[in-house]
């Protein structure tokens, strides 16, 4: 089985969030970046099944040079190879047409990806990848075995789960629950090693019109100051509850 | 032309986010001069809609579609869009509508903007206010094809009656065997409980806690006020309370009217996940918890003595005003 895991550069979620060049990019001053943690969960996965059942796991990243020491960590958890499109990510569009060009010349039997990535949250890509490529997709995915041709995937739907059944080739979003958060690895210094051997491959992007472009961003209007009640006055809570923020 | 919406139901019966949608619709068919349509799959009556400014409703009833298959429902909705020539496709923020909307994208080469918590900025061009980095910010999206889809955010616009007069048309998209390529096997739901996704109120609980036999106030605080539960991820990582209840930036996202933290100190990433709640009370005996500085009202002390006395209060707040 060949395995694609698609992996989002994301900053670190306890990231300050800052906008430069008039509000139209992201400041990346000072900010770590990590492996999207639903990619993570996903990839740790698939690393299950390298060591299991003898899958092959590629993980690819569409962005620039810089992006390359999330894919090498990527690799340090246990990946066999990389694959980075060298191009800015536009839009969710963009990247979905840039995986679904690898998944095509790769000859993938399963892609995994996260189900939203921390940044730009479109919760798209992987659906538009399936969609392009004309392959079956799970969403929300808390589960998945494969035997032969065929997976069983378990996914999350409101109020529970339901398990679902469904040949590959497949992409699947996957979320906490695929792993736990102790199965998670910190790479250890043979797998820092080994990353640096392994190899990582820069293809070029296919030509796409984008679809949406960002125009700017803003940050949240400041909050003004909570309103403290006495714990001996909780009446004063409830009426406040109830004719102030008319929520109960 | 027309503005499409996706009006989701559940056991044939509409959705309040059905409703939201076709609000917000209306609002930018009256600035661009357009009318409301609706696609319905199984849902029995319809004729509500009308009230919120829906003026044609396309009923696909069809047993193919019982269960969900969100390429089956993206076809569908793809053929409604085509029929009517609508250039701005609508859906909401549900699971089952998330799950289809970037199939739809593609079938219908539309730009897909998600998470967008306004009316558009402008038309033309179109823009629209979303979410981004985890409810950290807003982004400003233009999306630049000529059809658009939009999944409005959960809770971001609320109702707005709008009557106009309504017409049913029965509507039999052409379905094939890829669209139910995948099977359900099996499906557990917890009945009778508010899940967290549909809840109008949120009762969390944190670390603060202690252990997980102290779970019993959170449940009770929560059926007083026909609340979900829910916890941080502290608490679903020590394995107290299940994944499923686990909020925040890498649980679930929360966009409740009403969310009670009980305990939870009010991690960056916790907030990230709740932020879009529109009220947020903190109990916690610290006053220095960073929750303080995000929360509308707050009561420092014991959640221990605080939550049962609340308890009690609302019992005989609720018995005065139902």
């Amino acid at each position: 089985m060949k395995i694609l895991v698609c992996i989002s550069h994301v900053p670190d979620t306890t990231s300050k969030i800052n906008f430069v060049n008039g509000d139209a990019e992201f400041d990346k001053n000072g900010v770590q970046f990590v492996i999207n943690p639903n990619d993570e969960f996903g990839l740790t996965r698939a690393v299950w099944f390298q060591e299991k059942q003898g899958a092959k796991v590629t993980v690819v990243n569409v962005g620039e040079a810089e992006t390359e020491a999330t894919l090498r960590k990527a690799l340090a958890i246990g990946a066999d190879d990389a694959i980075r499109v060298n191009a800015k990510p536009t839009d969710a569009f963009f990247v979905a047409k840039q995986i679904a060009e690898v998944v095509k010349n790769g000859g993938y039997d399963l892609v995994i990806a996260g189900k939203e990535s921390l940044d730009d949250n479109g919760g798209m890509v992987p659906g538009m990848v399936a969609a392009l490529l004309g392959m079956n997709y799970v969403k929300s995915v808390i589960g998945i075995e494969v035997e032969g041709n065929s997976a069983k995937i378990v996914r999350e739907i409101d109020g529970g789960k339901e398990t679902l059944s469904a040949s590959l080739p497949l992409v699947i979003a996957g979320q906490k629950g695929i792993v736990e958060e102790k199965d998670l690895r910190i790479p250890n210094m043979r797998g820092i090693m080994q990353a640096r051997t392994k190899p990582l491959t820069v293809v070029e992007p296919v030509a796409v019109a984008s679809t949406t472009r960002t125009v700017k961003f803003e940050k949240p209007a400041p909050k003004s100051a909570v309103k403290l009640v006495s714990p001996d006055n909780l009446d004063e809570l409830i009426n406040l509850l109830h004719n102030e923020a008319k929520v109960i | 032309m027309s503005i499409l919406i996706y009006a989701e139901s559940a056991e044939g019966k509409l959705k309040k986010v059905a409703y939201e949608l076709a609000s917000y619709a209306k609002k930018i068919a009256d600035q661009t001069g357009d009318a409301v349509t609706a696609i319905t799959i199984n849902a029995d009556d319809v004729s509500t809609l009308a009230t919120y400014g829906v003026s044609k409703v396309l009923k696909v009833n069809d047993d193919k579609l019982k269960a969900f298959s969100a390429k089956a429902y993206a076809d569908a909705i793809k053929q409604a869009a085509q029929k009517e020539g609508s250039k701005l496709v609508l859906v909401a923020s549900t699971t089952d509508s998330l799950y289809l909307a970037p199939l739809l994208a593609v079938g219908l080469e539309a730009g897909y903007a998600s998470n967008v918590v306004a009316l558009p900025e402008s038309t033309s061009p179109f823009v629209v206010k979303r979410n981004a980095f985890s409810n950290k910010a807003f982004s400003y999206t233009e999306i630049t094809t000529d059809v658009k889809l939009i999944a409005l955010a959960k809770n971001s616009f609320g109702l707005a009656e709008s009557p106009v007069s309504l017409t049913e048309e029965n509507f039999a998209p052409a379905l094939n065997d890829a669209d139910f390529a995948i099977k359900v096997e099996s499906t557990e739901k917890v009945t009778g409980k508010v899940t967290i996704a549909d809840a109008e109120i949120v009762v969390s609980g944190g670390r603060g806690l202690k252990g997980p036999e102290n779970w019993g106030m959170i449940e009770e605080l929560a059926s007083v006020l026909g609340a979900a539960t829910a916890c941080s991820k502290p608490v679903s990582d020590l394995g107290w309370r299940p994944h499923s209840e686990h909020v925040g930036q890498t649980g679930k996202p929360v966009a409740s009217n009403l969310y009670i933290a009980v305990g939870i100190s009010g991690a960056i990433q916790h907030i990230a996940g709740i932020n879009s709640s529109k009220v947020k009370v903190v109990i916690n005996t610290d006053p220095e918890a960073p929750f303080f500085k995000v929360a509308d009202y707050g009561v420092v002390g014991d959640a221990f003595e605080v939550v049962p006395k609340l308890i009690e209060k609302l019992k005989a707040f609720k018995a005065q005003n139902s």
